[in-house]
């Protein structure tokens, strides 16, 4: 018990550290370009123009209302890839502080996932935007999202505790976990419909990707006007802590040894 | 008596990987692994080093390149994590072991103030109520808003240095921090950390230049290869390490 009123307690003393570390990420992503934040917005809507043009003559018939579609997938994905990619390289990038300063590591971890998680709800201007151009009905299920975000959150913090450690002793896991990000945002469905893929993959991704209960669940809030199924939902957040256990327990184990490989 | 010690080291031993027998990559591991070879080539920085230092004490490490003083401040920072033996620290740190870690070049003075404040465990508030305190100090008013990667390394150390002793800690830990700067700001330095012995700080202090530990501390503990060679009074300690050495 104590000790986890010490661990609060530190936690408290640095949160000021972890907001200093997110705005300065933000200010400093956009930084000297002359469009700045509003680039959070147009980058996806571009990408989601160029993929429209290109996949909705192939997927056309089985995907209703494309373009939210593809965004609504397509931000959902990237918040899991941009967050935990980012976080794989936070410890190691401030190896000169850690090296320097006793500083609790996670906080960085913390500040590269949160910072994503802002960049994510600007980008859900685009998907208003492409909303209201395709006229697509706004639900009150809109509303729910803050629970689709804390999610991913949690599950991003989880992966990205264990890629930020794993990349301390093995730089290799960069480019593994770079091939890893393909195949598996091929494995989601995120510009084609789930029935097209065989049969067995179908049972595999419903089963074992997460990604696919995040994007689903965005789904049906934003595009279908529903709840989730239960399924979904609660998978979402077994997926969730079942990551974050796992983060946490691979993160604490090795923090110590971090130093010495830095 | 027991609690008078702020900083309580006993039987510390520190033991590292030697660099050249670093894994870094999968290949090599389980190369390593096959072959047994993981059982790394150990190096022990600190062996057994023990160091009790009462509050307002001032404490100068002392040797020769390569032994262990640098170590010694870092776990007592908490950074390095004893492998045997015990560290234990009655108050709070300021550790001066880089200047402007923690600084990020491309974020202004201002930003960086804010930043490098709160790596220190401060909350914005505080650095809020000390800013202008800190500006002062480190006299850069009409540079606040430029990036500092255009700042030279005097005004980087000048920045550092406001900001980590703008509190007054229990424990002030500093690692030759002072070689950079000019002669005028060396002693703006130099005055501060006096100012804050005669309030009642400890400080463990780390440098080559033996006047300087004469100076300002009041006990030494001499390093060699990760041994304690001698510790005691600075007098004493420094006068032997001078005879060995000169």
């Amino acid at each position: 018990m104590d000790l986890m009123k010490d661990r609060l307690n530190t936690f408290f003393k640095y949160k000021d550290l972890l907001r200093e570390l997110v705005v300065r990420d933000l200010k400093l992503k956009y930084r000297r370009s002359v469009l700045g934040y509003l680039w959070s917005i147009l980058n996806p809507l571009l990408i989601m123009i160029v993929m429209t043009i290109v996949f909705s003559h192939m997927f056309r018939a089985g995907i209703e209302n494309f373009p939210v579609y593809l965004l609504s997938g397509q931000a959902v994905f990237d918040f899991i890839r941009n967050s935990t990619t980012m976080a794989m390289y936070s410890v190691l990038d401030n190896g000169a502080l850690i090296k320097k300063i006793y500083v609790p590591k996670y906080i960085f971890t913390l500040s590269k996932i949160t910072s994503t998680m802002v960049d994510f709800v600007f980008t859900l201007g685009a998907l208003v935007l492409v909303m209201l151009v395709t006229r697509s009905s706004f639900t009150p299920y809109l509303l729910a999202t803050p629970i689709l975000v804390l999610q991913v959150y949690i599950f991003a913090c989880g992966m990205g505790f264990i890629l930020s450690a794993a990349n301390v002793f093995f730089r290799d896991i960069q480019y593994i976990y770079g091939a890893f990000l393909v195949a598996w945002q091929y494995v989601t469905p995120l510009f084609y419909p789930i029935e097209l893929l065989p049969p067995w993959l179908i049972t595999l991704v419903q089963w074992l990707n997460p990604a696919y209960y995040y994007v689903e669940h965005f789904r049906d809030l934003v595009l279908y006007g529903c709840f989730p199924s239960m399924r979904v939902f609660l998978g979402g957040w077994v997926f969730a802590f079942i990551m974050l256990g796992a983060g946490l327990f691979v993160f604490k184990k090795t923090q110590d040894q971090f130093i010495l490989y830095l | 008596m027991e609690q008078d010690y702020v900083v309580d080291i006993e039987n510390l031993t520190i033991r590292f990987n030697l660099a050249s027998e670093k894994i870094s990559d999968l290949k090599e591991y389980f190369i390593k692994l096959v072959k047994r070879e993981l059982m790394f080539q150990e190096f022990l920085a600190l062996q057994d080093v023990t160091l009790k230092v009462r509050r307002g004490e001032s404490w100068g490490l002392i040797g020769v390149n390569g032994s262990g003083k640098s170590t010694l401040l870092k776990s007592t920072c908490g950074i390095l994590k004893p492998y045997k033996g015990s560290i234990k620290i009655n108050g709070n740190i300021a550790p001066l072991i880089e200047l402007g870690a923690g600084f990020d070049y491309n974020m202004t003075a201002r930003e960086n103030i804010f930043l490098n404040g709160t790596v220190l465990g401060h909350s914005r508030k505080f650095m809020q109520e000390h800013f202008e305190e800190i500006v002062d100090f480190a006299e850069l008013h009409e540079f606040l808003d430029v990036p500092i990667k255009n700042f030279s390394s005097g005004m980087q150390a000048r920045l550092g240095f406001a900001i980590a002793t703008m509190v007054r800690p229990d424990i002030l830990v500093v690692d030759e921090i002072l070689s950079v700067g000019d002669y005028q700001f060396q002693q703006k330095c130099y005055r501060r950390m006096e100012e804050m012995l005669s309030g009642g700080t400890t400080l463990l202090y780390v440098s080559h230049d033996i006047e300087s530990v004469r100076k300002l501390c009041d006990h030494a503990i001499w390093l060699d290869k990760g041994h304690v060679v001698k510790s005691g009074l600075v007098e004493d300690v420094c006068s032997e390490y001078m005879q060995v050495y000169r």
